[in-house]
Formats: structure tokens, sequence, C-alpha cells
């Protein structure tokens, strides 16, 4: 286990270096941000029917939107896809631990590296300058924080499935670019998932990507109240486990048909 | 019983193949054709702990491939392989804990860490206790004169350092086992000396190593057995001066001439090359001894220097593959 605490804060370390990647990301989330809230200002300025959601919650769902936007599955762990297209994954089964948690720890300390980086000084922003809300109690609070590991969890076991796949693909742009897409929509980043008509919420309340973002930012707001969190954490931590299965399994058998040329 | 065991090792990759050019291109997208190549074609050998081996061969003969059937990295087709009692492939983790492993032209070493901190996260992977880790690393330090590199990124090494740096991170599990993809390809003359002194000192302290090379000094500096493999067959398995024996026994005779323009005949030896005041000589020593040929030039001849030497296992090596070529 060391092993994997000793990659993750190697891996935070130098994530924390990219002090200008981080800068400019917090300015494009920043904008993006108060676009965003103009849109839904409006929207519900010329509403006169209840929405199924306050325009408090709408306003914090976006702001946290802005801040974690990192959690979700957007990009393949670049230094395994190098090791995989030049062969030096050679290396990674030269050693003596779990391959997949190899990678799994990996790409998580990457991520969380990013996430912290732009996350903290964003909710900052937007708490002092525009209109962001703290939890209405200290349960929604826990329950948000316990939900938001979750979502970690959840969107890195979807990141080294994608990583693994490059066992096959080798550079991985097409299934990272179809996973980004299905990820950014169906998890609410776009448009809050209470905003989808009822039939689409059924479907969408399912699929894994609701965890990444829709199911902490509502526990957040209190708009799932605190004494159901378990139910939706639940779900994460279910579709994670089924995640990290499949994970291992497909990698397992791309293992078998591995092909290390040259060298 | 020997350390590696190795029998009827088969493994063959199917290489997708198309035609040069557009049409070739199209012709792929609905009908691919595929070529078998067989990497290796029954391969055997043993190696006893302690040895040092040199696995030398044309490029594409199969080394890197016995390599990393070896280390656990590929799975072969068939044959029996075992490493220590193991089956590498079957027991991947165990077995690669016990061995370490340099592709030479790869670094396992993190990219934008200091050399210091991938050390540290090697010793973390490989579960060191903290006081055999530093004296392990301390001692490799001192060997490699890694001190002034310790700090550094492992991206802005030179391919020298990066090289002994590397040498060294395959080394701080202490393994019992080493194996070595071209560890000098590429390095300068010094680095080269560096890392053929460390493999050597590692070996003098009961380290099995298999090295593989197209440098033929590596060889001469370090192995007294050698395996020879080409197509995937092992060829020749022995030592080096048995290999220079089967091809040939000639010798040669290197002479610094007074004068340029002295013409040097004999009917026991042949002119190989000759560049201005230097003349090499070959002659079949059961002809004629080299002390008989020496006092025989010497006598007639007006010379300023002269020595004897193999000729270089380079030329016999090259000899044995050209022999096999298809």
């Amino acid at each position: 286990m060391s092993a994997y605490v000793a990659l993750f804060k190697a891996r935070l370390r130098m994530g924390l270096q990219y002090r200008a990647a981080a800068l400019a990301g917090f300015g494009t989330q920043l904008f993006w941000g108060l676009i965003r809230l103009m849109i839904f200002d409006a929207f519900f300025r010329s509403s006169m029917t209840p929405q199924p959601i306050t325009y408090q919650q709408t306003v914090d769902y976006l702001w946290l939107t802005q801040a974690l936007l990192l959690i979700l599955p957007m990009r393949l762990e670049g230094e395994i896809q190098q090791m995989i297209r030049t062969g030096a994954v050679a290396y990674e089964l030269a050693r003596p631990t779990d391959l997949y948690w190899f990678w799994f720890f990996r790409s998580w300390a990457g991520r969380t590296a990013s996430i912290l980086l732009r996350a903290g000084p964003l909710y900052l922003i937007a708490w002092l300058f525009f209109g962001l809300k703290a939890p209405p109690s200290w349960a929604s609070a826990g329950a948000f924080l316990l939900s938001l590991f979750g979502a970690s969890a959840l969107g890195c076991a979807l990141t080294t499935l994608m990583t693994i796949s490059l066992l096959w693909t080798i550079s991985g742009e097409g299934i990272s670019r179809l996973l980004n897409i299905l990820a950014y929509v169906f998890s609410g980043s776009v448009v809050p998932l209470p905003f989808y008509p009822p039939w689409a919420q059924r479907v969408l309340n399912f699929l894994p990507f609701g965890g990444l973002m829709d199911t902490p930012f509502r526990l957040y707001s209190g708009h799932i109240p605190p004494q159901a969190c378990w139910a939706a954490i639940g779900q994460q931590f279910a579709w994670t486990v089924a995640l990290i299965l499949l994970g291992r399994w497909i990698l397992a058998r791309g293992l078998k048909r591995l092909v290390v040329q040259g060298g | 019983m020997p350390q590696i065991v190795v029998e009827n090792l088969v493994k063959t990759f199917r290489v997708a193949e198309r035609k040069a050019g557009t049409w070739g291109a199209l012709k792929g997208l609905f009908h691919r054709r595929y070529r078998t190549v067989r990497a290796l074609d029954g391969i055997s050998f043993t190696m006893e702990a302690g040895e040092l081996v040199g696995y030398i061969g044309p490029n594409g003969a199969g080394k890197s491939t016995t390599v990393k059937v070896l280390s656990g990295i590929l799975i072969p087709d068939s044959g029996r392989c075992l490493v220590m009692g193991r089956i590498p492939w079957k027991e991947r983790t165990a077995h690669v804990a016990e061995i370490g492993v340099v592709f030479g032209q790869r670094t396992q070493l993190w990219w934008d860490l200091p050399v210091i901190e991938s050390f540290e996260l090697l010793r973390e992977i490989y579960r060191i206790p903290r006081r055999e880790y530093l004296q392990t690393r301390d001692e490799l330090v001192a060997m490699m004169r890694l001190e002034p590199l310790l700090d550094t990124p492992v991206r802005q090494l030179s391919l020298g350092q990066r090289m002994r740096c590397d040498l060294a991170a395959a080394f701080l599990h202490r393994p019992k086992l080493l194996f070595l993809d071209e560890p000098t390809i590429g390095l300068d003359a010094a680095s080269k000396l560096a890392v053929r002194d460390y493999i050597k000192r590692l070996n003098r302290q009961g380290v099995s190593v298999i090295l593989t090379t197209h440098d033929m000094d590596d060889i001469e500096a370090l192995c007294r057995r050698i395996l020879l493999i080409n197509r995937g067959r092992i060829l020749f398995d022995g030592a080096l001066e048995a290999l220079r024996a089967q091809v040939s026994r000639e010798r040669q005779l290197v002479i610094l001439l007074a004068h340029e323009e002295t013409w040097v005949e004999d009917p026991d030896a042949q002119v190989l090359r000759r560049n201005g005041h230097h003349l090499t000589l070959r002659f079949d020593p059961a002809r004629i001894s080299a002390a008989e040929l020496i006092a025989r030039i010497t006598a007639r001849y007006e010379i300023r220097d002269l020595y004897v030497e193999n000729p270089p296992i380079e030329e016999i090596v090259a000899q044995i593959y050209e022999e096999e070529a298809p």
C-alpha cells in the first residue's frame, strides 16, 4: 500500500509544479462560470412556473461544476499513454505491484493535484463575489465531502478504463473524446440534471456519470437532503466497484496479448 | 539446480502487412494480410547462479524477446522456462521482486522527478527496509558517482548520466539476477567504461547477469560465456575463445614499417590491410608460429614496431551472421 501512497505524493508534488496551467484553467473556468450564471439568471427571471431546483441551488451547482470540472474523465493519463507508445510499459510490468492499482493511483494522484490547485481559489472567489453559498447544514457539507471523494474515485476508475483501452488502440484519442462528451453532458456539467425531463432523468440517474458531479453538488445545496445521502453515495460506490472490476478484467486480457516491440 | 532453465521456448508475433501506397492502404481496409514472425524458434539453455552471460545477435534476432519472457513481461507460445524455480509470467509479482531489469533505450525513472525521488519511489514499490535501502543507495551512488546528479530531474540528464542512474535504480532492491538489455547503447567511451565496471563489480558480488549488446567490446571486457542467437535460434553457446576457434584460428600481425614504400612478402602470411606505415598480415598459427614469423620478418625488413592480435570479435560475429543470412 505504501508504494501507492508514495506514488500519490510524488505525483501531487509534480502536479503542483504546473502553476501556469492552473492559472489558465482558473481564468477559463471563472469566465465560463460567469456566462453560465447569466444564462441561468435570465432563464429564472423569464420563467413563471416553479422549477425543480431553486435559483440558489442552481447557482451553487454551476459554481461547483466550474470549480471541480477536472473530476470528469477528461483526458488520458499522459505518462502511461507515452509509456505504451514507446514500449517503456515493459518497466511497469517489471514491478512487483498490481498493475491496475499502480495505474489507478497514478492517475488519481495526478488528477487530485490538478483539482486541488484549481478548486480552492475558484470556490473562494465564487463564494466572495458571485453568489455561491455555503451548504445549508453541517450534515449537507459532510455528505458533500463524502460524495466528492466518491466522485473522484469514480472519475479515476473511468480514466483508468480509458487508459487500459490504450493497450488496443495505442492512441486512445477516439475513446477519450467519446467518454469525455458522454461524461460532460450526462454528469450535469452542461445543464444540471434536475432540469432534464422525467423520462431522461430515470436513465441519467442510473448511469454512472451523474455520480461525478450531480450527486455531490445536489448534496451540497441540500437538493438531496442529507438523510437521503446513503442511497446516492451507495450508487457511486457500486459504479466505482463495477468499473474497477471491469478495468481489471480488461487489463488482464490486454496483458495476455501484449506485444512489447523493439529495444 | 540452475538459476535459469529454458527449454524449447517459442514465441511468435503476428505482424499486419500492407503494400506500399494508397492502393495498398485501401486494399488493407478490406483484406488484411498477416505475417507470422517466429521471434523465438525453440530456444534452450541453462544458466547457473553467478554467471555473466553475453547474449548477442543481429537486430531482430530475438534477444529482447528472450529477456522479456525471462522477466515475466511476455508470455511465450510454448516451451518451458524456470527462473529461480518460478515460471516468470505465472508468478509475475513474486518473480520481478527478485530480478532487476534495464532496457537501454528506455528509462525506468520518472521523467519529471529528481533522480533521488525516483529512487525513493522504487524503495516503496519494492518494499525495501529503510536501513538496507540507504546502505545500497549510498554504495551505488559512490560506485557510479551519482552524487551531483541526484537532485536533477531525469529529463535534464544526458544519456550517459541517465543510464548510470537507471543501472543504479535496477539494483536498489538487490536482485539476484540482472537483465541488462543494451545498457551501453549510445553511450560515450567514458560512460561505457563506467557501466562495464559496475556490471563487473556486481557480478563479483555474486549477482548473475544476462547482458544483451551489440558492442563486442562489452562482451570481450565482461563475458566468459556467450550465447549467440539469430532468427530465433541459438547458434552458439560457450566461451568467447571457443567461438573464435570455431570460426577461424587466424591471427593477425600488425607491423609499423620504417619506410612506407617497403614491400613485405612472406609465403605463410597474407597482407590484409595496408595503411601508410601500418601493415596488417594474417597467418594461421598452425602453419607457422608467431615467433617464427616475427623472426623472419624482422630479419628481412626494417621494422619500427610490431604486435600480434586476434581478429576483432566483430569480424568473427559478422562472419557468422552472414553465413546464417537467408
